[in-house]
């Protein structure tokens, strides 16, 4: 029950993209064709799950003060945390090339640009901050990405279907795109609700 | 182009016309935020008050103006293979660096940024400017492309901060110390919306509290910016 509770508040209530802001560059910049944002959507859902356990291990074991050495490196962890992220996005890269080459072409430089991906890192150190523990911080990886996955699609198919509108020539393409965000995340607000201690917290 | 046999040797530091555009370009036509749209993810969410956003803006500045300078003197050295995780490196070491500053010099602000600033490491603008601009150029022309980039991402932040902040909270500057009230119902603030004649149907606007207004804003600048600066209209 706690897994899922962290898996939806995750997805939906406090939404990676919408309400953290979180991987924008890749959400405005991948988010032209529903295709290309579906397969990064996935990718990004498999990295976080991935790292996000992987980063608790070594936030509890390698660099806490009772950890395995004994002393406080908490000061190593962004180094450490970017290093276990650049080496799965290698491999999610290497993995995709082998079992889907049309994706691998069409993903292009932004499967490896997941490494800079800010969701990946923040939802790390979200988990860090948050004092998750293992099972949660695994319903947190699969949730965020999830919910990631849900907003880059949503703009997606927004932006594919609102080229044949006429937009101020200003606001075409990324304006557009900002004000769309800003409804969903408004949208998205509405489904605070499911969680009892959010809604009340507002 | 007749080039001499004698190359006459470029001194380390000069401020000509190339330089005073490094640093002015990235305030309107190249904008970090509004034009090449990097960076934007670690930043908005702490852009609900002016003075986070300032020490963000500080802190951005800081990291990318020295990543440039040290990934440009590095740069004839660094592999291209792995070029990513050196680049990487520089720039967690540089944000541990801001990290730890920080937390001992200023623990409130510390605690209301929390990961945002670790998520300076992942801040796309850093990384774009050490992959375009660093690896190919000297350091102190890097260095015044960084400082330029920081400034007008740095500009953005503090645009966007004192809107919401005015009518989110009808304060500006909140936590600082020079912070200054303006509109609220009690009697700290400048204009009392209590007992004044004519503000006595404000309130604040509980929207710019919201990450959405963010984004609003932004896609409001956005057209501010293209409406008058045409050539960067996009035509796709």
């Amino acid at each position: 029950m706690e897994f899922l509770n962290t898996f939806i508040k995750a997805a939906f209530i406090e939404n990676l993209v919408l309400a953290y802001f979180l991987g924008m560059c890749s959400y405005l910049a991948v988010s032209k064709s529903v295709k290309t944002a579906f397969g990064l959507g996935l990718a990004v859902i498999f990295v976080l799950g991935i790292t996000m356990p992987i980063n608790w291990v070594i936030s509890e074991y390698l660099l806490s003060e009772n950890g395995l050495f004994g002393v406080d490196l908490t000061f190593l962890r962004f180094i450490l945390f970017i290093a276990v992220i650049a080496s799965m996005v290698q491999l999610v890269e290497m993995v995709v090339e082998k079992f889907s080459p049309s994706l691998y072409a069409a993903l292009g430089i932004f499967l490896p640009l997941i490494t800079v991906n800010c969701a990946i890192l923040g939802g790390s150190l979200f988990m860090v901050s948050r004092e998750y523990s293992f099972s949660d911080s695994i319903a947190f990886g699969l949730g965020g990405g999830f919910g990631w996955f849900l907003a880059i699609i949503a703009i997606a198919a927004i932006r594919e279907k609102i080229r044949y509108s006429n937009v101020p020539p200003g606001l075409r393409g990324l304006g557009m795109a900002f004000i769309l965000t800003g409804l969903m995340g408004i949208a998205f607000m509405s489904l605070m609700g499911i969680d009892p201690a959010a809604y009340a917290a507002n | 182009m007749a080039e001499t046999a004698v190359k006459e040797k470029e001194p380390l530091f000069q401020f000509g016309k190339k330089e005073r555009q490094l640093l002015t370009d990235p305030l309107n036509d190249n904008n970090p935020i509004t034009v090449q749209v990097l960076g934007i993810c670690s930043a908005l969410a702490v852009t609900s008050l002016v003075y986070p956003s300032v020490v963000m803006a500080v802190a951005v500045t800081f990291v990318t103006a020295f990543s440039n300078l040290f990934t440009s003197m590095l740069r004839n050295y660094i592999p291209k293979q792995v070029r990513m995780i050196v680049q990487l490196v520089i720039i967690a070491s540089l944000v541990t660096v801001v990290e730890l500053l920080l937390k001992s010099f200023n623990y409130p602000i510390y605690k209301q940024l929390s990961v945002y600033i670790g998520l300076i490491i992942t801040n796309c603008i850093v990384m774009g400017r050490l992959e375009a601009f660093a690896m190919a150029n000297k350091p102190w022309r890097s260095f015044l492309d960084g400082i330029g980039n920081g400034l007008g991402y740095g500009a953005i932040l503090i645009i966007v901060g004192i809107i919401r902040e005015i009518f989110g909270k009808g304060s500006l500057f909140a936590g600082s110390p020079i912070e200054m009230k303006i509109i609220g119902p009690t009697a700290d603030y400048f204009i009392n919306t209590t007992d004044s004649a004519f503000f006595g149907w404000y309130a604040n606007n509980n929207l710019m509290v919201l990450p959405a207004a963010a984004m609003f804003i932004i896609g409001i600048l956005i057209w501010i910016q293209r409406s008058y600066n045409t050539k960067l209209v996009d035509v796709s």
